[in-house]
């Protein structure tokens, strides 16, 4: 697998001075935290607001972010209406804290887990990626992310699991569009176990090196960067290992028009509309979309030998 | 109604039909026009065109219930207004969001059946708008103008099947437009095979 690494240090890249003096702060925080790892308190802990110091990766796009006001207010989350700026304007009802997720199937023990212990397992990073929607849009968000390979070891799927399946939460009373049945709630989307162990798949926990606004999906969302957008489900209730393909919220909706997986590729159009071009929100003219999203160099082996066009 | 308040109330109606591009023109000054402001002005452009034809299509049921006959002097306005949108809503798809790419725009209405069927649509507007005066009514004969003015029901289902079309998954907005589109189709056609009873049940 090549990994491709910027040759030097960018500027962007360098601790504020104001975060690197926060540091005792931070590591009397983080000392706090293993205290009481260690002696067994459970924390309940709600996500951090903010992420400062977080570890930058070299799996990161360079390319220009779109702006906070672009991620938060251009959503998909159809538990929140089907409308752009829905979810914005309703999500302020999902309840965030406590969270836990429930995991089950063919593990070696089904647990529940809560996101502080994910975010001990496998330590934030940013990871900017490019987002690509399947109605032609695509912004560049740099997530606060936690490599989803350590947290799905840790959760010792058993050697039937080839499978990973997860699920949104599924509540009227805090999601307005599940009242209307127009996808088949909740809301599932799975992986592949080797798409799932990839280095770029991460559970997302925050964007800008804040917490994720529940409109993004939160506490916790899966983001997979060379899939188009509605494989990244948001507020994820339940990881389940499966022996068989999971059953998945749009292909069960469209199976014509959206595969099980939904790699982003601009030779297969979309029935009803054209996949060649993207429109990158705050650009003017439409972009040529790439094969896997641009990161063709990093996925492109896990589908040797499949035949793209039939399994879209 | 006197010829005086005739004007007002086109002169009215002429103003408010400009109100939704005004509001584009407003919030395009303001930066209120969202993450992706081509599409939202491409979708609210193709709907103030339906809305318009809708509205078009609802005089003759109304001027019938109501038994206000002026409105058919409003009529015209209002299609001419459908139009309009219509002309800037597929000059906004053709510039703002395919850049004038002739080829793309030349694929995309025939590969894609919504688009097909909404660009069809607009042509079908485009005699309509032209013989929309008083003197090619008169130079066709009132006969032929209807009949050719008739296209209008085919345009106004075909403007409903473009949005049902390109929606993802959620209907219920062209459900809407579809549902007030059946209802005034669905007047005429009753009306059509029961005359009599309805001139009868008619307030004296």
């Amino acid at each position: 697998m090549i990994i491709r690494r910027p040759t030097d240090i960018r500027s962007s890249e360098i601790t504020e001075e104001a975060l690197y003096r926060d540091r005792r702060r931070f590591l009397t925080a983080s000392g706090a935290i293993i205290g009481a790892a260690w002696s067994g308190i459970s924390l309940a802990a709600p996500v951090p607001t903010t992420f400062p110091n977080l570890r930058k990766s070299p799996l990161s796009a360079t390319e220009k972010v779109n702006s906070w006001q672009d991620a938060t207010t251009y959503n998909n989350y159809y538990e929140f209406g089907t409308g752009k700026a829905d979810p914005a304007h309703s999500a302020h009802t999902l309840v965030t804290t406590p969270w836990s997720i429930q995991v089950d199937g063919e593990v070696k023990r089904p647990r529940t887990v809560d996101v502080d212990t994910l975010m001990r397992w496998s330590a934030p990073e940013e990871r900017i990626y490019r987002l690509r929607c399947v109605e032609a849009w695509s912004m560049v968000i740099p997530w606060v992310g936690l490599p989803l390979a350590p947290i799905l070891k840790r959760l010792e799927p058993n050697s039937r699991a080839k499978y990973v399946e997860f699920t949104t939460l599924n509540d009227p009373k805090q999601m307005p569009g599940v009242r209307y049945p127009v996808l088949d709630w909740p809301y599932v989307e799975g992986l592949r176990m080797d798409e799932a162990m990839h280095p770029l798949t991460i559970l997302a926990v925050g964007l800008y090196g804040k917490a994720l606004p529940n409109q993004n999906g939160a506490p916790l969302r899966l983001i997979v960067p060379w899939k188009y957008g509605f494989k990244s489900i948001k507020s994820i209730v339940r990881i389940r290992f499966t022996e068989q393909a999971p059953a998945t919220s749009w292909n069960k909706a469209a199976p014509n028009e959206y595969g099980f997986f939904a790699n982003v590729n601009p030779a297969v159009d979309h029935p009803r509309w054209s996949q060649a071009k993207e429109r990158r929100l705050g650009e003017f003219l439409k972009r040529e979309t790439l094969p896997f999203n641009g990161y063709a160099d990093q996925v492109a082996q896990l589908y040797r030998g499949m035949d793209l066009r039939k399994l879209y | 109604m006197a010829a005086n308040s005739l004007s007002a109330l086109k002169a009215l109606l002429f103003l408010l039909c400009l109100l939704p591009a005004a509001r584009l023109g407003w919030l395009a000054i303001e930066g209120g026009l969202g993450a992706n402001p081509i599409e939202f002005v491409i979708r609210s452009l193709g709907t103030w065109t339906l809305v318009l034809l809708l509205a078009t299509l609802s005089i003759t049921p109304l001027r019938r219930l109501t038994g206000w006959n002026v409105l058919i002097r409003v009529r015209r306005l209002l299609g001419l207004f459908a139009f309009f949108y219509a002309t800037l809503h597929f000059l906004a798809f053709f510039g703002l969001d395919q850049f004038f790419d002739l080829r793309a725009v030349i694929a995309d209405i025939a590969k894609r059946p919504y688009i097909t069927v909404g660009f069809t649509c607009f042509l079908l507007l485009i005699p309509l708008a032209v013989t929309s005066t008083n003197a090619m009514q008169r130079r066709l004969g009132g006969r032929r103008w209807q009949r050719l003015h008739r296209l209008i029901y085919v345009i106004a289902i075909g403007g409903v099947v473009h949005y049902w079309w390109l929606v993802k998954k959620d209907i219920t907005q062209p459900l809407i437009y579809a549902l007030v589109l059946g209802l005034l189709l669905g007047l005429r056609l009753w009306w059509r095979a029961r005359p009599a009873a309805v001139i009868s049940r008619r307030p004296a």
